[in-house]
This record gives structure tokens, sequence and C-alpha cells, in this order.
């Protein structure tokens, strides 16, 4: 397994489509797997643009028919479920996996073979749940699933929702574990916790959110499972179930789900005021306590989804006031970013551009949440187009403006070039505007009544206007996006390969080839501060001290397992789905048990110790 | 110059005006003209916050502004580099306790008009009606009075009305935005909430919690009239008695016969009934719309009893009796449409 590394380049550009193919299927690499969950991501994030293009074409003008109603449900559905656990997610999981060993100067992530088997299970997971498409229709119960509608839904549409969303789900947590112990085990020598870049700190408390909110989806969907697929009744209230109980288990999830995508984003954007400030981060310390009290407060407020289920007043406002008071550590993170451009030397390029634009844009989404938290009034916002317009604020606003921010700063790290600045202005100005317009105005929607997932609203209702405001930005956006994705291709096909430290960079990825060799770096280097190669840069010589002479490195071998693995979870996931109908089916899902069981038995029992790169190796290398 | 920034001025105006003229929807269904008690206390709550939220915005924006402005990098600045800065105690307290301050200023009025709004101590002194949500329409239940209706919710003004609300499939969310901010409709539990309303008015409802195909059809309307008229409609109500209707023209008696052959009763009751399989019809005549968000013509009843699954996808009264021709449609239409058991209507609304 040991290629000359010195040659490895050149065969890269002659390898043919199949031997790429399979070093991609057999990769247990953290930027591949970083690779596979962005294009993974992307692919689905197109997906889910396109179903939110439907909507808004549906919507375009009062009591349209371009859509049915029952094929509107569906598309809400996956719309809503696409772009959570399939698009912003994964993305966001994609750029952890490339950075965050990078920015601790680790080699890999500690379970190589298990970041394979989850990206592996997300990709499955994702076409499994797709599929339902093409046989008989996509769940149409909403991306929250509630009990009864979710029980009583005909068609399997719900039943691909559940195993589809299981089999991303374990992927997901087993990225979470994966994460933590990397962190925890396998940073530099030097790189004390209190070193560590912010996007490394947030990846670990996003790591935590997922490895204890993702078990409560579980457990949901399970129950759900049961219910649909082998007779239970976990929520059949004529059966003595309860409906409720889903909400509270979905929200239990849910809610520290929203933070899990916004708060990797915090740590990205951090990343970039800092570096295009040419500033330290402002409150490093208190940035990381404010980012812990986020999460842990994240925990305790699932149920202000909930306060028109009928909890009562003392559970409501509990719930209310312990919402409200995330504002205190998100107002100070908002605060510390302003500080830290305050005295710097701002540089507006296209990845700063979309740090600038969250800014606003986030703001708008935590006043929202704010105003949706305080109960009394939330009875007129709930399950409107505000609660609509306020998580896009979050979510778009948020997470996927920084997705955008982040991917345009580490496209250099991550694919070895820089995006094209024009495109990449004209990709923000477009998307900026396009969403401001699409949902600024659903506030008001909301409030003139306008319940959320209305397949028409009326003739005559007051609300033209607004909704035709609304799907015209929608397309701004949409050109937003395709812009982003012609510069993606452009300058994979013309670009000049990017330097090592493109934007006088502050944190240790920054010190690795562009894109890194897959050993990362041939030295482990030695950290002696915060911002670490800023620290070199200005008392050292500019480069980062070898914490140990040249050796041999240990690597881990590549493995098709994690693929078949997941492939036999698929074919089971069919068997469980169709199972109901026919019970032929069992076949596929017990062989495709057996196809992961045994793969797991392979995988226990060989010994595979992984393979060295040599001293000699890397001093052959040239520089 | 001036003419640039003239039409800038001009385009600005323009959209404030639109914003104002539609900013605050139809008169009886937006939330933002709260016409009930409900409706009011929460609009309290939507101010208070906007204006502290509204405020917070705006420093960060003119902070964010001034820094854009004051410290962006310049040609010639390249090489400089800023002072490299670690926080400040004193800041960032500030920036801690004030949002503390700001939380506390909400919570306690949210606390106190949520208390209040939850408050049912007097249910037993005022009217109760059982609601109960159904794919896709509302049945609502006098529980004093004897009285079923559907879809049209007769209250008195000005007085406080109990709602005991519990679905008999799916959840649903009961919401009158004018009058009344909304609360769930579970099938499990009885939820209670209360509505008054301080104009006379027909007022649009609304389901809001996702319920099928039809979730956007399931409109409903409260219809506030003055408490004479709520009395005199309680009373023509009561005293209807369907053994002693029978319709005036010939066309609507065959209508009637064609109702009973067809077994519609065995869904829709006319008159006082416990049964509420489907919409009960007592006073068809005066509905305000037909399957929730038709107009109340002939054509469209027509229409809806030859093909309901067109008008209302996913409704549960298709497939559940036999194809009807024109005729038929026709007749059983003519029967409902007379089914009108008092003066009091839609329109005695502010007479």
């Amino acid at each position: 397994m040991s290629i000359a590394v010195s040659e490895s380049s050149v065969k890269a550009q002659k390898r043919s489509i199949g031997a790429v193919l399979w070093d991609y299927l057999t990769t247990v690499d953290h930027l591949k797997i970083a690779h596979l969950y962005i294009f993974g991501g992307a692919f689905f994030f197109i997906l889910g643009g396109i179903e939110a293009l439907i909507i808004r074409i549906q919507l375009l003008v009062p009591e349209n028919d371009f859509v049915t109603a029952g094929f509107y449900n569906e598309v809400i559905t996956m719309h809503g479920t696409t772009m959570i656990f399939l698009a912003a997610m994964p993305i966001l999981l994609g750029l952890m996996n490339a950075i965050m060993p990078l920015q601790i100067g680790a080699r890999d992530v500690a379970f190589p073979f298990l970041n394979a088997l989850g990206v592996w299970l997300f990709i499955l997971g994702g076409l499994l749940l797709n599929l339902s498409w093409f046989f008989g229709g996509a769940p149409d119960a909403g991306w929250t699933a509630y009990a009864p509608l979710s029980t009583t839904s005909p068609g399997h549409g719900v039943d691909y929702y559940v195993m589809g969303l299981q089999l991303a789900g374990a992927g997901t947590l087993m990225s979470g574990i994966n994460f933590l112990v990397t962190i925890i085990n396998m940073r530099a020598p030097g790189m004390t916790y209190m070193r560590m870049p912010l996007f490394t700190w947030t990846t670990f408390i996003t790591s935590i959110l997922i490895l204890f909110a993702f078990p409560a989806l579980t457990v949901g969907l399970f129950l759900l499972q049961f219910d649909r697929m082998f007779g239970a009744a976990f929520f059949d209230v004529a059966l003595g179930g309860n409906t409720i109980i889903w909400q509270h288990l979905f929200w239990i999830f849910g809610h520290p789900e929203v933070y899990i995508l916004i708060l990797p984003v915090f740590g990205a954007f951090s990343e970039i005021f800092s570096t295009f400030s040419k500033k330290r981060i402002f409150g490093y310390t208190s940035m990381i306590f404010a980012t812990m009290l986020i999460a842990f407060l994240g925990f305790m407020v699932w149920a202000h989804h909930m306060f028109t289920v009928g909890m009562g007043p003392i559970a409501n406002t509990i719930f209310s006031v312990a919402t409200m008071a995330i504002a205190v550590p998100t107002g100070i993170k908002i605060f510390n970013w302003l500080a830290t451009m305050w005295g710097g030397s701002v540089k507006l390029n296209s990845a700063m551009m979309w740090a600038i634009g969250f800014i606003p844009s986030f703001t708008i989404g935590g006043m929202t949440g704010i105003m949706v938290a305080t109960v009394a009034a939330d009875y007129q916002y709930h399950d409107t187009y505000f609660v609509i317009a306020h998580f896009h604020y979050t979510i778009v606003g948020g997470t996927v403006m920084g997705i955008f921010a982040g991917l345009t700063y580490w496209w250099p790290k991550i694919f070895g070039r820089v995006l094209n600045e024009t495109l990449g202005q004209i990709t923000f100005w477009t998307f900026f505007i396009g969403f401001h317009m699409t949902f600024f105005i659903q506030h008001f929607l909301g409030l003139m009544g306008m319940p959320r997932r209305y397949w028409v609203f009326l003739e005559d209702q007051g609300l033209d206007t607004g909704n035709l405001i609304s799907s015209i930005g929608a397309f701004l956006m949409a050109v937003g996006v395709i812009v982003f994705i012609i510069n993606a291709i452009y300058v994979w096909l013309k670009g000049e390969k990017a330097a090592n430290d493109p934007w006088d960079g502050r944190t240790l990825e920054w010190t690795t080839a562009s894109p890194p060799e897959h050993y990362n770096w041939k030295q482990t280097p030695l950290i002696r501060g915060l911002d670490c190669l800023w620290l070199e840069k200005t008392e050292g010589n500019g480069k980062m001290i070898p914490a140990h002479p040249l050796k041999d490195i240990h690597m881990p071998n590549g493995s098709i397992l994690p693929f078949i693995m997941s492939v036999g979870f698929f074919i089971a996931g069919l068997g469980f789905i169709y199972q109901t109908d026919n019970k032929l089916w069992y076949i596929a899902l017990f062989g495709g048990m057996a196809i992961s069981l045994l793969a797991m038995l392979v995988r226990s029992v060989q010994d595979d110790l992984g393979h060295y790169i040599t001293k000699e190796e890397l001093k052959g290398e040239a520089e | 110059m001036k003419g640039w920034m003239g039409k800038i001025k001009a385009l600005a105006l323009m959209s404030f005006m639109a914003v104002l003229l539609t900013g605050c929807g139809k008169e009886n269904l937006t939330a933002l003209v709260p016409k009930g008690y409900g409706a009011e206390e929460s609009m309290k709550l939507i101010i208070l916050t906007t204006v502290i939220m509204g405020g917070v915005f705006l420093v960060v924006i003119v902070v964010l502004a001034y820094v854009l402005i004051r410290f962006r990098r310049k040609k010639g600045q390249e090489n400089y580099i800023p002072k490299q800065v670690e926080g400040s105690k004193t800041l960032e307290t500030i920036w801690t306790i004030i949002p503390i301050i700001l939380v506390i200023i909400m919570a306690v009025p949210t606390t106190l008009i949520s208390f209040d709004l939850a408050d049912a101590s007097d249910s037993k002194d005022h009217i109760n009606i059982d609601v109960t949500g159904n794919q896709y329409w509302w049945h609502f239940n006098y529980q004093d009075e004897d009285i079923q209706t559907s879809q049209d919710l007769y209250i008195p003004v000005g007085e406080k009305v109990y709602l005991n609300m519990i679905s008999s499939d799916v959840i649903h969310s009961f919401w009158v935005p004018s009058i009344s901010g909304k609360m769930d409709v579970n099938p499990e539990n009885t939820n209670t909430m209360y509505i008054e309303a301080y104009e006379e008015g027909v007022y649009w409802g609304k389901c809001a919690e996702l319920c099928g195909p039809s979730h956007s059809l399931m409109d409903f309307k409260v219809i506030v009239v003055s408490k004479e008229e709520y009395e005199q409609w309680v009373a023509d109500m009561k005293n209807y008695d369907p053994e002693k209707d029978e319709p005036e023209s010939a066309v609507a008696k065959e209508g009637k016969d064609l109702f009973e052959e067809n077994n519609c009763m065995a869904c829709h009751a006319i008159g006082s009934s416990p049964v509420e399989v489907g919409p009960n019809l007592t006073n068809f005549g005066n509905r305000t719309k037909i399957a929730g968000f038709k107009e109340p013509t002939k054509e469209n009843l027509v229409d809806w009893l030859k093909d309901p699954e067109e008008i209302k996808p996913g409704n549960l009264m298709t497939g559940k009796y036999p194809q009807l021709n024109d005729d038929e449609a026709e007749k059983i239409a003519e029967y409902l449409m007379q089914l009108k058991v008092t003066d009091v209507t839609p329109e005695s609304v502010n007479n």
C-alpha cells in the first residue's frame, strides 16, 4: 500500500475514472471523506433547492395549481428533511472532517474506519430516503413527522423517512463520537485546550450535542417504525398511546439539532473575522464559554416548539424564559465579533462578505427567536410564516451563509484552488439580496394570517404581494447558488494551484500543502500558543517548529468494508419498509443485515495494522 | 447627483407605502389588527419585543457600519498589523449584563400574560362550546343548548366563550388570528381556551397544524353578533324541528328525497343530533362558505356534491355515496340551500 509519495501527484493526473472511484469507495482519509461529505451534501442541497423552488412557484399566485395538494406535502416534507439532514449537516461534517484535524496537528481522525462508515451511511441513507420519490411517493407528514399524521399516512413515504433518517442519523452519531475522541486524544504537542482554534472548539461542542441529541431521534424513529411496520401503538390514541410523546422526543433531538447546525459556523466565522481583520479573536475565552452555555441551554428549551400543545402556563413560561436566556451568550458572540473587527485591518473579500452579511441576518434571526420564545405572542406566531421566516433567518442567514463562508475560506485547503473572487462576490450579492427578499416579508405574511405548510393561499386575503416578492427572491437565491457551482467548476478546470497560506492565516491548517498530503505533516508541529502560525510569523521565522525528528509515519489502510456494511443496511432498510406488503421482503431484511454483520465480522477478525510511510520516502519528496 | 438622490428617495417612499398598505393584511384575518382579548394581549408582547429587539438590531447595525467604514483595509495598508487585543473585561461585562436586563424586562410581562390567558377558573360562568377538529372541517357543540353546528361558530360580542377542543383524527390547531392566538387540537386530551371578541364581524379561522393534503383549505368562520341576536339565534336553533320542516318548492322536496335515498344522514345530521361523522347541516343555507372556502352559491355546491375530491383533496366524503348526476346534485343542492333556520345570519353582523 505504501506508494512512493513523490510519484503520487504525477499518478493522480493519469488515474482512470475507475481507479478514482475505487480510491473514494475505500478511502479512510479524512480529507477525501470530507470531499464525499461535501459532494454528497451539495447534491442534496441542489435537490432541496429544487424542492424549495417548487414551493415558491406553487405560492407565486393565490389558489395556484402548479402541483397537487398531496405532492405539495411531499415536497415540503422532503425540502425540510433534505436540507437539514442531507445538506447542511453533511457539508458541516465535511468541513469539520477536512479542517479540524489540520487545526490540531493530527494526521487523521481517531477512527478513520468509522469515519468512512459514517459518510457511507449518510450517502446511502439519503439515497434511500429519496428513492421514495420513485416508489409510491415521498413522506408527506412534514419534516417533523408529527403523529398521528405520520403513523396514519398511507403508502410507504413515512417508512422511507424512518429508515433513511435512521441510517443517516447513525452515521452522524459516529462522526460525533469520532471527533470527540480525536480532539481529546490527538492534539499536537503544545496544543492545549485553550490554544485550540475556535472552529475546533465549536466542532468539539457540536460533537457533544450530537452525542446526546441523536439518541433521542433514534428512539423516536424506532417507536415510529414499530408503530408503522410492526403493529405497535405508541402513538395510537385509540389503543392508549400518546401522540405528544413523539413531539417531545422529536424536539429533545430537534432543538439541539439547530445548535448542531449553527455552532460550527460560529466557529468558522470566528476564524474568518480574525483572519481578515488581522487581529486575534476578541474575548477568546468568553467565546468558548458562550458556546458551551448555548449548547447547555440548547438542551433545556425543546418545549418552546410546543407552546400551543396545551402544556399549561407553568411549563410554557419556564421554557420561554430559558429560551430567552440563550440570547445572552449569543449576544456576547455577536459583540465579540464586532470587537474583533474594531481597530483591525478589515479586508472585504467574498469569504469576509459572507461573514459580514451574516451579522445582520443572524441578528434578525436571533431577534425573532426571542419574539417566538415569548409564549403569549407565540400563540400568534406559532406554525405561521413568521416561524418559517425566523428559522430560515437562522439556518440560511446563519448556517448556509456560514457554509458559503467556510467553503470560500477553506476551498484552497480542501480542493487546492482559490475560488474566483468576482464570481464569489456575484454569488454573495445575489444570494444575500434574494435571501432577504424571500424571507423578510414572510414575517408579515405570518402575522397577516398565513399558516405554514399551506398548499394554497386564498384570493383576496391580502397575501398576494408578499408571496410574489418572496417567490422572486427565491429565484435570486437560486442564481447565487448556480454561480457558486460555476465558480467551483471554473477554478477546478482553469484555476491555479493554491498557495499553502493564501490568506495570511493564523492557524495551523495553513502550514500544510494545499491540499495537504494524506499524512498532513512530515513532522508534527510544536504549538507554542493561540493562533500558533501567527505567533511564529510575528515572533519566529514564520514556520512551525517540529515537535520531533523525522520518523516513520503510521497510517491506516483503506477498506471497502464501510461501504459494504452501509449497502447491507440499505438493503435491510428496503426489507423493513416492504415486509408489511409481502413476507418475501424478509429476505432483503435478513440478507441485508447478514451482509453488514458479515462485514463487521471480517473487520473484527482481520489483522489490519495499517502501514508506515518510511523516513526515506519522506526525505525523497521534493520540498 | 441630485436626480439620482431623488430617485432613491422616491423609491424608498414607494416601497414604504407598499409595505404600509399591504403591511397589516386583510381585516378580520390579520393578527396585526387585534379585535379580541387574546389577540390584543399577544399584540402587546409583539410590540414590546419588537421595540426592544429593534433597538438591539440598531446598535449592532450602527457598530457594524462604523467598523466597515472606519477599519476597512485601504490601499497602502496591506502590511499594517493592528494591535492584537485579547479582550476587555469591562466591555464583555457590559454586553452580558445589558441583555440579561432586557430579557428580564421581556420575561415578566410574558409570564403574567401567559398565566392570564391560561386561567380557566371562571369557565362555569360562561358559554362553553365543544370543538372537534376533523379532516378537514370543524364541529361545534354548544354544551348547554343542545345545538350543533359545523364550520360557522356563532358567538356573542364582548363575552368570554370557552372552547373545549379535541380532535377526532390527527392534530389540528384552532386559530382565529384577529380574535386570539392558536391552540392545538389533540386527539388524546381536551384543550381549553377562551376567546372574547370586541367587535361584531365575520372572522376568518384557520387550521394551523399540518393535517393532510387539504390542511390549507380547512378554514372556518367565527361570526360575532350582538347579544340579542345571539340569543335569537340560540332560540331559533333550539326550536328547529327537522320533522316538521318540509321544503316549499317541488325541486327541494325531490332533493330531500334524494338526500334520504342516498343515505346522506348516516354522516350528516339536520337538527340537533349526536351524529358528527360529517358536518351538521342544520342551518346550511346560511353558511358563509361551501367546503370552508368556496362562495356559497348553488353552482359551487353542485360541483362539491359531484366531485368533492376535486375541491378538497383527501376529504373523507369522497366515495362514501353513489355518484350523483347533474340533475340529482342540483336537486340536493336546492334542498340544502333552503335550509335556513334563523334570521340571524352573517349579514346580521353590525345591523
